[in-house]
């Protein structure tokens, strides 16, 4: 990467988001580490939000009465945003869902439900967080298919020999892996990873929830088949997520929920389903919500992906330098160029709630727990960690704070 | 929690009175929150009247945990299997001297789920009520 963020346009940056103005506690302001479950929300976003239930606001796709065109405009206009941010050709392969859990579980009711046997086998991870993993047991259990997964090495890197002989020798339909791991911050080689799948005939599925915000993807260029994100992890608000998918595959996937808008025609005991991707947004969506999805899209295309990219780069190195050096913090994970802006750790034996508790006195908001990947931490046999993630707002002052309020919990509990 | 319960809790947390195994034991009951890896086990001797006589804990966990049953247990010491039966959660942030919030609520109420899980015999904790 040759492009960065100058230390200048960050604060450029963190003057756009409103609540890195608030104190936590008298006296004490926020030092938001906690990124990877939530993204805080540039003005922009808000205001577009705000804005539109001024002033815009009708149902869409049926009205024919200005506002109800233009908030249609507005919300067709954002997926087509968000297909050019993840280099999709066609608009048409933006499904809306509610979040990066709705968009898997989609797939997993539609497309695997309608195309797997009894026998068939899904190759997943160890390291899934468990919106892709607990829908595909579901459906597992439904239809008798059996559930293999890709190993986890100790430095925290999937076992890519593991994965070959483990394509070769199970013969998957379906590949559905993380692109980002929110707990170890690895970076999936999802290109090769995707190429091998197709290579045996599998489909693939990336989960994006954390890569999406925070690199580059093309799904041209890695040829997912599925891909599925959050608004709300980038910079957008909740409640609103994207299923990509292949044209040629929604086409062919049944219905997911039934109801308005999902059908062209309907009788007392019969309908017609809609065209793609309509077809699988039912009722009434979240429609200022997908207003602020696109605004968030144009947020960060505002800054480029290569641009947040390497500027998180250059942040997880810091942090990592600077964690290594506290005596007795473990940042489980591998090295900073093989993953994310997030770090992971055990400390001394304190344990993960009382370092969340005693750091938000400070002001600094971390995450203590397992993260949504239980079987990621029996693996490496610990039952909680905490959780300090990084995005655009972040700077290297509150890495150093992170790292003097750790110097105390080591006092209060040592 | 104000400073003056958070100091009681990292002292009952780092130097507890009341960590420890009874052998032998009237009473033991063991529970965890898988979410965070609390874990608590209670022993307890009873006298013919019904009366603890000695109670101990052992486990890991968070500060809140493990000082909440250090505290629980010291303050039932005396009391019948009957009282003990009454305990409820407001019972248990009196001890502790503070609000908590629904996560660390779930720490804190665990040792009464374990005592309470003893007391009424019970097979499983998860039929433990705290209501």
């Amino acid at each position: 990467m040759t492009t960065s963020i100058s230390p200048f346009a960050v604060e450029r940056i963190r003057a756009d988001f409103p609540v890195l103005q608030r104190e936590v506690h008298p006296g004490v302001p926020l030092i938001y580490l906690d990124s990877t479950a939530t993204a805080q929300k540039p003005r922009q976003v808000i205001e577009v939000m705000n804005v539109f239930y001024r002033q815009a606001n009708a149902n869409i796709h049926r009205g024919i009465h200005a506002l109800a065109e233009e908030a249609t405009a507005a919300y067709e206009d954002a997926r087509a945003k968000i297909a050019r941010f993840i280099g999709a050709a066609d608009p048409r392969e933006i499904v809306y869902t509610r979040n990066t859990t709705e968009s898997i579980n989609l797939v997993a009711y539609t497309w695997a439900r309608r195309n797997l046997q009894t026998g068939d086998v899904i190759l997943l991870t160890e390291m899934e967080h468990h919106s892709n993993l607990v829908p595909w047991q579901i459906v597992a259990a439904e239809k008798g298919l059996r559930l293999e997964f890709v190993p986890v090495t100790e430095e925290g890197l999937l076992d890519l020999e593991a994965y070959h002989r483990l394509l070769e020798q199970h013969r998957p339909k379906l590949v559905a892996f993380t692109h980002m791991s929110n707990v170890l911050g690895t970076v999936n080689p999802a290109k090769e990873i995707i190429a091998a799948a197709h290579a045996i005939g599998a489909l693939a599925l990336v989960d994006g929830a954390q890569s999406v915000p925070h690199l580059p993807v093309d799904v041209e260029e890695l040829q997912a088949d599925f891909l599925a994100f959050s608004a709300h992890k980038m910079c957008g608000p909740t409640g609103i997520g994207a299923l990509y998918a292949r044209r040629e595959l929604l086409e062919a996937m049944p219905p997911f929920l039934g109801g308005g808008d999902m059908i062209k025609k309907v009788e007392l005991r019969s309908f017609r389903v809609n065209e793609v991707p309509h077809k699988f947004e039912a009722g009434t969506p979240a429609i200022a919500e997908a207003v602020g999805f696109g605004v968030a899209v144009d947020y960060l295309t505002s800054i480029g992906m290569e641009a947040v990219e390497a500027y998180e780069q250059s942040i997880i190195a810091y942090a990592l330098e600077r964690l290594s050096e506290v005596p007795g913090l473990k940042v489980f994970g591998p090295s900073a160029e093989h993953k994310g802006a997030v770090a992971s750790f055990t400390f001394q034996g304190i344990h993960p709630h009382d370092i969340a508790y005693e750091l938000d006195r400070d002001g600094i908001a971390v995450r203590a727990g397992h993260h949504c990947a239980m079987p990621l931490h029996n693996k490496f046999h610990i039952p909680a960690t905490t959780r300090a993630s990084f995005y655009i707002y972040n700077t290297r002052a509150e890495v150093d704070k992170l790292v003097e309020a750790l110097y105390k919990v080591k006092e209060l509990y040592g | 929690m104000d400073d003056l319960s958070r100091q009681l809790i990292i002292e009952r947390y780092k130097y507890p009175l009341y960590r420890g195994i009874l052998e032998p034991h009237d009473i033991t009951f063991a529970d965890e929150n898988p979410v965070c890896g609390d874990h608590i086990r209670i022993d307890l001797r009873v006298d013919e009247a019904g009366r603890v006589t000695e109670a101990a804990f052992s486990g890991e966990g968070c500060s809140v945990s493990q000082a909440s049953a250090d505290l629980l247990v010291e303050s039932i010491i005396g009391k019948t299997l009957d009282e003990i039966k009454q305990l409820t959660k407001d019972d248990v942030l009196d001890l502790l001297g503070l609000e908590l919030g629904p996560v660390r609520l779930k720490c804190a109420l665990l040792p009464l789920k374990v005592l309470k899980g003893g007391v009424y015999g019970l097979q499983n904790a998860d039929e433990v009520s705290l209501e």
